[in-house]
């Protein structure tokens, strides 16, 4: 075991047991897998992305770009977990990613020895030829080789939330600086979310040694934070990740709710939050960054920061013989940690050459590590000047850079500070927020105290709020004394970006290609993309960069940042969307017994509607909706229709808005009667058609399509307050309030008589007329309207009895030889008529088109009016409606198929029309409506029907497209 | 005489009870929508002041006395609640009793199950205020009542919405148990 006595916030009584990679290993509860794999003596953890070299933890925190695992659990697998943020637990199972064979044996390591030919740009330059090969060849195969986690490829299981939060200031980070904003702002009364990543809140508290307050880091952290606990008004975030600010003042933010339980038992995995904050304190500190130099991403070779957490939050250190190699003065803390541990310092290299440090162990200033010895883990490092030094262990420090990412998600550009060699955020680039502590460039602990208390002072007083200061802890107030150094000078790879593979000498290779823009060199080289979005590797490829280019650093400037910081599972952003919750389902109220009658259901927009409904001994869709049509045509039928829109206007100027929005005109119509309408849109195209009865008058119900009832409501309701706030008029939907059913055929008038509690007939409910009826002394409306070119009508009542109303019509309709027809027998019935659908006026055809510009009344004005006789909508060149009925052996006519003439080539240039509509007519056989060139004068004409797709190619004769009743004489009987 | 048997919205679905939160289905009476036309707003907010004691509230709040309620319901729109149809001079009504699947969702993490399914800021929702929302894909007639939320959906969505608020109700419960840690 690699545990310190006495060291580490882990509770040392509590063993956990979880398995990696398929062996038992033990922790303690408090453990991240990070550390207890370090305490393991586990070294490699992956294989890196591209050239599969062993890869050991380099970090302590979510900018982990090596201790990527999948996690599994009963079968299903998330991927891409962070082995530094993923609590231990019971249930563990985790996985590594991205090797061929086993982790200690990677058969893909083959790549590491063909680098040479894999640098940056290597795909774009190799794989070009031949051009079909790239997507069957190559790319399945590179995909396979280079790559993160996989997925389980079953249906996920798990449960995902969203969830939405306000507040007035939101705290993002509980380090000093955050947790400082937050007793200044909860202490002002004012609504606090502070959230932090971590499980334990304190931040980098919890993994240094210095005091605040006299008391260590973290205890001083955990009585603030009990303070905060206490008041109400506050409210704490844990585990949460702040990854991405938007628009007024948005921030989205994952909260990992089960990954660290071995039993969720009904938790979600995540919840995606929306958090709307009146301000903002980002408080997420900065990430330690690497230095480039040759073998600098084998296993053992870690950030300084991290040793120092491992050691101290953990208890934990990840080597005997430890060398440090640094720029600057914070590097020197993780010598004194570890050697204050007892763990043994084999050397302590800094570049800078003034560096005045002392120490019990060996001091080389002005001194670079060069290289370092060993494959699956560190055995030394070279040092310029005095060779190499037996090491298992070199801790890094190249400096720290703000974590400026959430203040520059809405496109500000950070500000290159040359006193601390690093980017800091300019203040006002997400409005609302302030950044606080070491996210804003300040280090020392003091300074993040003080800053968190006069930023959370700064959003107060923005807010009209002045506050008082919490009484100021003491603290370190250590100077940043740094001298950058990105990359050490020599031979041999130096990794920069080590989740994506990328070397200094791609940088400049990128540089020497032209790629000379950063965000050229990002994409050229995959450099800060992926899960890791650049945390440790940013900075330090910009400066390579910018030094190969032979310009500053400032002039380089960073890359965009994007939300978001961290990863966020698809299906928490998309929770409640799976399956069924894709979108609402809207059902009718006689949908459980048409599903008791065994109707398959076929979705129209959100409803459900019934195709047919099966009888005993038909074996066929066909069979059934053949019997519907000719039940219809013969007796009579029922069928649901409440879900086509009901809009309900009201007012002294209803008959001229109906005037403007139809193309006909409404005024005349009589009350007590229903006339059709056709609408277009602004641009000449039919938008809608339907009927509207007119029941006083100043009130009319207007029926729509059920697939644009929600567009024509949108549509009214635009023009009634946009294009005519002049007219008297009021709206509102009533498609819900209303069951609705069609009853149609001969019969229909007999069945309805034998239910309404008042006979009807032909004067009183002429074609055409509406009124109101009783039926069991429930007050009806009624409209006889047809859709089936039979007599017939539709029947509403209030939609508490239209499951009883159904039931009631069937029952009647059974001893008449009736009963209920469903969208399939619909669809034939109303194609024998030609009447259309929105397959027909699908967006793109005129009233011109289908054979109804005569409609257009020349005495109004209407919406669409003027922009309907535009050149090009008008006359031969336009695709017309017409019939099209097959001749010849094959009659397989389908819908979607396109119109030739019979000897052109069947390609899209000869393309001449297209068909929108079939249906079988059990008296005349297969049927079809489409759209041809100047299709009205080719009655007559035979053409070729082809379906590329389904290999349909048979000859259709072009006719009217009413193809029975055509003076409607059925429907007025 | 055929006789009609009246079904409500989420007959079969409710009442559902999870952790600290019940959801009932609630009886909305005679839902009339009344929307006043040009220039007739005060004379119908006196009008229902005289008729049945509660005038036109302010947008986005209700206004009650017993057990009749007049709720704003969108722009220049007003729903009243009552045991009778209502004609009220100088507006468009409709009825709208069968068009609503209402719930009422109460307890003591009500205000929990409602942030993971409503963008609203529940914080500023007052008892009789009223918000045309979203409840999970849904949109919404958001009432705060004394005793909880009261939420209108069309009618044939109340499947749904039953679905997506008890899933959450149950996850919520789940969370709650939370207290122990691992």
């Amino acid at each position: 075991m690699k545990r310190i006595d006495g060291k580490g916030l882990i509770d040392r009584n509590r063993r956990v047991n979880f398995r990696f990679n398929g062996r038992t290993y033990q922790g303690f509860d408090g453990d991240t897998m990070a550390s207890a794999l370090l305490a393991n003596g586990v070294r490699v953890v992956g294989r890196s992305f591209k050239y599969h070299r062993p890869r050991g933890l380099m970090s302590d925190g979510s900018q982990e770009p090596n201790g990527l695992v999948e996690l599994h659990r009963d079968g299903h697998i998330t991927p891409n977990v962070r082995l530094t943020q993923q609590e231990l637990h019971g249930g563990l199972d985790a996985r590594a990613q991205n090797y061929w064979g086993t982790l200690d044996w990677d058969l893909l390591e083959v790549n590491d020895l063909l680098s040479p030919f894999l640098s940056a740009g290597f795909y774009y330059k190799t794989f070009m030829w031949p051009r079909a090969f790239w997507e069957r060849l190559y790319e399945p195969v590179i995909r396979r080789a280079a790559g993160l986690g996989r997925l389980a490829m079953k249906t996920n299981a798990d449960l995902y939330e969203k969830a939405f939060a306000h507040c007035d200031v939101l705290v993002i980070g509980s380090g000093p600086a955050g947790l400082m904003a937050a007793l200044t702002a909860g202490q002002a009364g004012v609504d606090v979310i502070l959230c932090d990543e971590d499980f334990r809140f304190g931040g980098r508290l919890n993994a240094e040694s210095h005091e605040v307050d006299g008391l260590p880091g973290h205890e001083w952290a955990a009585t603030v934070i009990e303070k905060l606990r206490m008041m109400p008004n506050v409210r704490l975030m844990m585990r949460t990740t702040v990854t991405g600010a938007y628009d007024g003042g948005t921030y989205g933010a994952v909260e990992r709710v089960s990954h660290h339980l071995a039993n969720p038992a009904g938790r979600p995995v995540e919840t995606f939050w929306r958090i709307v904050a009146k301000g903002c304190i980002y408080a997420a500190g900065a990430m330690e960054r690497p230095i480039a130099f040759q073998n600098n991403d084998r296993p053992g070779v870690m950030m300084a920061s991290a040793l120092r957490g491992y050691l101290n939050r953990y208890g934990v250190t990840p080597g005997k013989r430890v060398a440090i190699f640094g720029n600057n003065d914070n590097a020197f803390r993780t010598a004194q940690d570890l050697a204050a541990a007892g763990v043994h310092i084999a050397a302590y290299v800094d570049s800078r050459a003034d560096a005045a440090i002392t120490g019990d162990f060996p001091i080389y200033t002005g001194a670079q590590v060069t290289n370092v010895k060993g494959r699956k883990q560190v055995e030394g490092v070279t040092i310029t000047g005095c060779g190499t030094v037996m090491a298992d262990c070199l801790a890094v420090s190249g400096g720290w850079n703000p974590t400026v990412h959430l203040a520059c998600h809405m496109n500000g550009r950070p500000q290159w500070n040359e006193k601390i060699a690093a980017f800091i955020p300019v203040p006002g680039m997400v409005p609302g927020m302030e950044v606080a502590g070491a996210a804003g460039g300040t280090f020392s602990t003091l300074g993040c105290l003080k800053s968190g208390i006069f930023r959370a002072k700064e959003v107060l007083k923005g807010m009209g709020l002045s506050a008082r200061a919490p009484v100021m802890p003491d603290a370190e107030d250590a100077p940043t004394r740094i001298t950058p150094l990105w990359s050490v000078p020599g031979r041999g790879r130096a990794w920069l970006d080590f989740q994506n593979d990328v070397t200094v000498k791609d940088v400049k290779l990128a540089a020497q290609e032209n790629m000379s823009s950063v965000e050229h060199m990002k994409r050229y080289t995959t450099q800060g993309m992926a899960p890791d979005q650049g945390k440790n590797s940013n900075v330090g490829a910009l400066a390579v960069l910018a030094d190969a280019t032979g310009r500053g650093i400032p002039e380089t400037g960073t890359t965009t940042f994007r939300p978001p910081y961290t990863p966020v599972s698809i299906a928490a952003m998309g929770a409640y969307a799976q399956g069924d919750g894709f979108a609402p389902q809207r059902f009718t109220t006689s949908d459980a017994r048409a599903r008791k009658m065994g109707a398959p259901m076929i979705e129209a927009g959100l409803w459900y509607r019934p195709s047919y409904f099966p009888q005993e001994g038909e074996t066929h869709w066909r069979e059934s909706c053949d019997r519907e049509v000719a039940m219809v045509r013969s007796s009579v039928g029922v069928c649901d229709v409440s879900t086509l829109g009901k809009i309900d206007l009201q007012g002294p100027d209803a008959a001229a808005f109906l005037d403007f929005v139809y193309v006909n005109t409404f005024s005349t119509l009589k009350v007590g009667r229903v006339r059709y309408g056709l609408m277009l849109r602004e641009d000449g195209h039919v938008m809608d058609d339907g009927t509207t009865a007119r029941l006083g008058p100043e009130h009319f119900v207007m029926t729509t399509t059920t697939a644009a009832a929600g567009q024509v409501m949108r549509h009214l309701e635009f023009v009634r307050q946009c294009l005519r706030p002049d007219l008297d008029v009021q709206i509102i939907s009533t498609t819900e309030q209303w069951a609705q059913f069609a009853v149609a055929g001969p019969k229909s008038r007999k069945l309805l008589n034998a239910l309404l509690d008042a006979p009807i007939d032909n004067d009183s409910f002429p074609f055409m007329g509406c009124g109101m009826v009783s039926i069991g002394g429930v007050a009806a409306r009624l409209f006889r309207i047809s859709f089936s070119g039979e007599h017939a009508y539709e029947i509403a009542v209030p939609a508490r009895y239209g499951e009883s109303l159904f039931e009631a019509l069937l029952a009647q309709a059974e001893p008449l030889g009736g009963g209920a027809y469903g969208m399939e027998a619909l669809n034939v019935l109303r194609i024998e008529k030609g009447f259309i659908t929105h397959a027909e006026i699908h967006g793109r055809v005129t009233a011109f088109d289908i054979g109804m510009a005569g409609m257009i009344s020349a005495k109004k004005d209407c919406i669409g009016k003027t922009a309907a006789t535009r050149p090009g909508l008008l006359g031969e060149v336009r695709e017309q409606l017409v019939g099209l009925q097959p001749v010849g052996q094959k009659r397989e006519v389908s819908a979607g198929a396109f119109l030739f003439e019979p000897d052109a080539p069947r390609d899209r240039l000869n393309q001449q029309g297209y068909v929108t509509s079939v249906g079988h007519s059990p008296q005349l056989g297969m049927l079809g409506l489409g759209f041809l060139q100047n299709g009205r004068a080719r009655h007559g004409e035979t053409l070729r029907l082809v379906d590329h797709l389904r290999g349909t190619d048979c000859f259709v004769v072009v006719t009217a497209p009413v193809f029975m009743d055509k003076k409607g004489g059925r429907a007025r009987g | 005489m055929v006789d009609l048997t009246p079904k409500s919205p989420c007959a079969g679905l409710l009442p559902f009870v999870c952790g600290r939160v019940q959801l009932t289905e609630n009886d909305p009476g005679v839902i009339t929508s009344v929307a006043p036309f040009a220039g007739k707003n005060d004379a119908v907010s006196v009008h229902l002041a005289e008729a049945i004691g509660v005038g036109l509230p302010e947008t986005g709040s209700f206004d009650a006395k017993g057990e009749i309620q007049v709720i704003w319901a969108g722009q220049g729109q007003y729903f009243i609640r009552a045991g009778q149809s209502q004609s009220v001079p100088g507006s468009a009504t409709t009825d709208q009793s069968d068009a609503w699947a209402c719930v009422l969702l109460q307890g003591e993490d009500a205000a929990d199950v409602m942030a993971r399914l409503c963008p609203l800021d529940l914080r500023r929702m007052a008892e009789g205020h009223v918000a045309r929302s979203l409840i999970g894909h849904m949109n919404a007639v958001i009432l705060r009542r004394e005793i909880g939320f009261e939420i209108m959906v069309f009618r044939s969505m109340a499947k749904t919405l039953v679905h997506e608020v008890s899933a959450v109700m149950r996850s919520v419960a789940a969370q709650r148990g939370a207290t122990q840690k691992r």
